[in-house]
């Protein structure tokens, strides 16, 4: 069963092509791990999937559903797709909570008790419930993005897509952002994850895919593109990452 | 070297507010007791030396003649209080249409094109002439063209050369206003918008919730200075023949071959305008805080 489908998924921005036909099946609870220089194209990737961008040529499937149908509306796809960003765009003139709940409340139709609770629920069980009252500016960057997690899971997404949540944070608050992400995986939640940190796709990923010149160069599962890379810019790359210190 | 800054900046050490909060006591002590002698200092060599100069006598004879202040006192505040009420009624005016044009000129339906290029058009041509020439374009020419004066209800005469100047300041000072709004709007960040739409929320939701809040929060500083000088420019409306308060100094100026009514005059708008401008400065400063945590001395 396959929660999405990229078939020969194509985008440029004017005349620098960055998605040059992309190919992936992601199937239900399925953890991708999307590796590649900075400029590859990972964020394009998960901005295309939630509609943000759209597609210039090829198809994303959900549910073997066509989103990508020119003219179809965006916000109900949207719904079923949670995406958390680099940088953390909590809305910053609302506290925690009100940023939490606003799209239960106005999408989903809650009521704010309802919208509360739920909220309430989930940011205790990740540590949060005494920052629900702050805004965003007063919490670390770690609490940010957990905020920020917590804020797309209220819409139930069926699928999260995570954009480096990690990179943008100081080496000691990564790992309780990395905690929620396993927390997620437990639930079997379906996710593809953008990430520098290596070790950490190695451990979450059921699947790694390399990106290059705007295609999947290699992919296959974490022991297989780490341990033994068959494609030499896989290689070529992760010789520079753990050169850099980052595996 | 930097490894052994970044070791004490993070080392806890228990005397450190302590003894940091003391220094800057001692600090703001000398800079209070520096900036107290060199106030004292130059107020002190103008109050001796000015009297000395050959003019002064003059000067003060028909700029600051006591006599002559306290007698235009009332009657030019009288007629200030006019130009409090073109304010009061024009100000609100301003902002509903500014923010009319402004989102007029956001929107991207390709249906709305016509609007949007008409507000742009209108946003470039009132800016491009002085506003002194609006009044005379919509104060005369709108007189002759209307010839009527006394149509309107209440006090409000359509027609009149007060009402036509009020339509004058509203029709220049919307479109500065829709610049202000423009660019608080399009100063909210583009990951502000991704992130309300990747949650799937509407345009409608997006601007109302995420969007319009945060641009409103940050125009209201330069939107300060915008009223600051409406504030001023409404003694404009005097060119129309209005007897407001710069018009009535005018009046008893010829009457008393004295400038003193003019010192009157600037001390009242004086008297808005400085409240004014320190609260948009206190607006600035909070925002500025606000917006990047803490202030760098
Ligand atoms: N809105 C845009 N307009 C023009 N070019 C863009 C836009 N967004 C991305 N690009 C370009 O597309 C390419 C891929 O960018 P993308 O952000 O997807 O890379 P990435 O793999 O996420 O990199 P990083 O690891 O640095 O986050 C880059 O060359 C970038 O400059
Ligand atoms: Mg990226």
């Amino acid at each position: 069963m396959m929660k999405l489908q990229y078939q020969h998924v194509h985008k440029a921005f004017g005349e620098k092509t960055v998605l040059d036909g992309i190919d992936l099946n992601v199937g239900v609870g399925g953890a991708i791990a999307l590796i590649g220089a900075s400029g590859s194209g990972k964020s394009t990737l998960l901005r295309c999937t939630n509609l943000l961008e759209p597609i210039d040529d090829g198809a994303i499937l959900l549910d073997g559903d066509d989103i990508t149908e020119p003219g179809r509306d965006a916000d109900p796809i949207r719904r079923r797709i949670g995406m958390v960003f680099q940088s953390f765009n909590l809305f910053p003139h609302m506290n925690v909570l009100s940023n939490v709940t606003l799209s239960p409340r106005k999408v989903l139709g809650k009521s704010k008790a309802e919208a509360n609770d739920a909220a309430m629920a989930m940011l205790t069980r990740f540590g949060l419930a005494d920052k629900a009252g702050d805004y965003p500016d007063r919490l670390s960057g770690g609490q940010q993005q957990r905020v920020a997690i917590v804020r797309a899971l209220q819409m139930n997404p069926e699928v999260m897509l995570l954009d480096e949540i990690t990179s943008a944070l100081d080496p000691e608050l990564v790992g309780e952002v990395l905690n929620v992400v396993r927390d997620l995986r437990a639930d079997g939640m379906t996710m593809i994850i953008a990430t520098h940190e290596m070790s950490f796709a190695r451990e979450i990923a059921d699947t790694v895919c390399f990106l290059k010149n705007g295609v999947i160069a290699e992919q296959g599962p974490p022991q297989q593109i780490f341990s033994a890379p068959t494609h030499p810019d896989t290689r070529d790359f992760l010789a520079r990452v753990i050169a850099s210190g980052r595996l | 070297m930097h490894g052994a800054d970044a070791e004490q900046a993070s080392a806890p050490s228990r005397s450190a507010p302590g003894r940091r909060a003391e220094f800057e006591r001692a600090q703001r002590r000398r800079s209070t007791l520096l900036a107290t002698a060199s106030t004292a200092v130059l107020l002190g060599l103008i109050i001796w030396q000015v009297p000395k100069l050959s003019g002064w006598q003059r000067v003060r004879k028909s700029f600051f003649d006591r006599k002559t202040f306290s007698d235009a006192f009332d009657p030019v505040l009288h007629a200030f209080w006019l130009d409090v009420k073109i304010f009061l009624v024009c100000a609100p005016l301003i902002i509903l249409f500014g923010m009319l044009i402004a989102l007029s000129r956001s929107v991207r339906s390709p249906l709305l094109f016509p609007l949007r290029m008409a507000a742009t058009l209108y946003v470039d041509i009132v800016r491009g002439v002085p506003i002194i020439l609006w009044l005379y374009l919509i104060g005369f020419g709108g007189a002759g063209l209307m010839n009527v004066r006394e149509v309107g209800f209440g006090p409000i005469k359509i027609g009149t050369y007060l009402f036509l100047g009020g339509v004058a300041l509203v029709v220049t000072y919307s479109a500065y206003v829709a610049e202000v709004f423009r660019a608080g709007i399009e100063g909210v960040h583009e990951s502000q918008r991704s992130g309300a739409r990747s949650l799937g929320l509407s345009t409608w939701h997006t601007n109302r919730h995420v969007v319009l809040p945060q641009a409103v929060r940050r125009v209201i500083p330069p939107l300060m200075n915008d009223f600051i000088s409406l504030q001023k420019d409404v003694a404009l409306v005097s060119v129309l023949g209005p007897i407001e308060a710069l018009r009535r100094a005018d009046v008893l100026q010829d009457k008393l071959f004295n400038f003193t009514p003019f010192v009157v005059a600037a001390v009242l708008f004086l008297c808005v305008s400085i409240p004014l401008t320190r609260t948009a400065d206190y607006l600035l400063a909070k925002e500025r805080r606000t917006m990047s945590g803490t202030a760098v001395r």
